[in-house]
């Protein structure tokens, strides 16, 4: 029953699906606490839940986004629900904060844009998005070096200053090889998996407040992978992480393919 | 919350076993996803990302194309030594680079400038 909107409260758009998507086997709260429903036209079905205006209106929204904790709970309960419908149907992620007036917008809306999220649902369907993160196995440690054991003296030929200089020297030259071989693993673990993958693409490497501050993460990538090759990945994963060593892998998924849903990444798709 | 609590929970030594297991998503595997320029539709209510400080700046979190990034500043990993080797050349050329950017915007400013006043 597609019911107009209270007053006050307003439509928060989780995901599409294609029509034969069922409602939903199990209920679901989502965010704001309310539960979703689904709005179906144009044989395709919105997953939308009723929020409320004084939260989700649009100087709301801008208030509340600047807070941290708002932020998570919400982007955390948004990204539930999409799983939780990604696990039964394929489904095309909205972008947090997708918010129209009433069920009847969002009906306009799947029916001006039934033709783009036909073609995005086709390409999607039966394959998952990975997320792989590398970081230096050793975070950069400016103070030593290896082969720089703590105590190990240099020959007395040369002075205390030449001594300082040569053991500098070594360090910096170590430290640009093992720099060196932790982008080159890097890059031959996006090669091959670029190789097993419907779609690659490629994100900015997470800020240490993000991604934790020890951690140098050198990549950090999306793949979009057919389901049937799942055990593949796994296993290419596997011989990856053995192969490479100046690297620490991070395997995140699979997720609904947030990253290969927009038009310019659903584009060279076959 | 802090913004340190924004990291993962996987302790530094974890050994990264084949798939042992699902990764915990930490909050920005999760941003960088949903806040993504994948908007297919847009809705009635819009915000503009971008005006927002906390997501820009604060957590310096890419929430569109690399091109949106660089536009509002949020390109840091650009300069980062450890993952760009031109960067690593040193600063010389990087300032090279921005004084030209600098004078080019000035030119193009002088230029549309006297373009309206005449």
């Amino acid at each position: 029953v597609a019911a107009v909107a209270a007053e006050n409260s307003c439509v928060w758009l989780y995901a599409v699906a294609a029509n034969d998507a069922g409602t939903g086997a199990r209920a679901m709260n989502g965010v704001g606490g309310g539960p979703v429903r689904a709005v179906r036209t144009a044989g395709l079905t919105a997953f939308v839940g009723d929020v409320d205006q004084r939260d989700f209106g649009a100087a709301a929204l801008r208030r509340n986004l600047e807070d941290l904790d708002w932020l998570d709970r919400t982007a955390r309960a948004h990204h539930a629900v999409i799983e939780a419908i990604a696990e039964r149907c394929p489904v095309v992620p909205m972008q947090l904060a997708t918010v129209y007036t009433s069920d009847h917008s969002v009906a306009e809306t799947l029916r001006e844009r039934a033709t783009d999220l036909r073609r995005v649902l086709s390409r999607i369907r039966a394959r998952s998005e990975w997320g792989v993160k590398a970081f230096a196995a050793e975070p950069a440690d400016l103070n030593t070096a290896p082969g720089d054991p703590p105590g190990q003296q240099t020959p007395a030929t040369s002075g205390p200053g030449a001594a300082y200089l040569q053991r500098r020297r070594a360090q910096l030259m170590a430290q640009d090889k093992g720099r060196h071989d932790v982008m080159a693993d890097a890059l031959a673990v996006h090669a091959a998996l670029s190789r097993l993958c419907v779609s690659a693409r490629l994100y900015p490497p997470q800020s240490p407040d993000l991604a934790g501050p020890r951690a140098r993460m050198v990549l950090n990538a999306a793949y979009l992978i057919a389901d049937e090759r799942a055990s593949e990945f796994a296993a290419t994963i596997a011989d990856l992480t053995t192969r490479h060593r100046s690297v620490r892998l991070v395997v995140t998924g699979p997720w609904p393919a947030y990253s290969f849903v927009s038009e310019a990444h659903a584009e060279g798709l076959p | 919350m802090t913004q340190g609590s924004l990291a993962p929970a996987e302790s530094p030594a974890l050994s990264p076993g084949p798939l042992s297991g699902p990764q915990p998503a930490n909050l920005g595997d999760i941003l960088e996803r949903v806040l993504d320029k994948g908007i297919v539709i847009a809705g009635d209510i819009r915000v503009n990302l971008l005006d927002i400080e906390l997501l820009t700046i604060k957590l310096r979190l890419v929430i569109a194309s690399l091109d949106t990034a660089r536009q509002v500043g949020i390109n840091w990993w650009e300069s980062d030594p450890w993952l760009n080797a031109q960067a690593a050349n040193g600063d010389h050329g990087r300032e090279l680079e921005e004084e030209n950017r600098k004078l080019r915007r000035r030119v193009k400013a002088l230029e549309s400038g006297g373009g309206r006043g005449g």
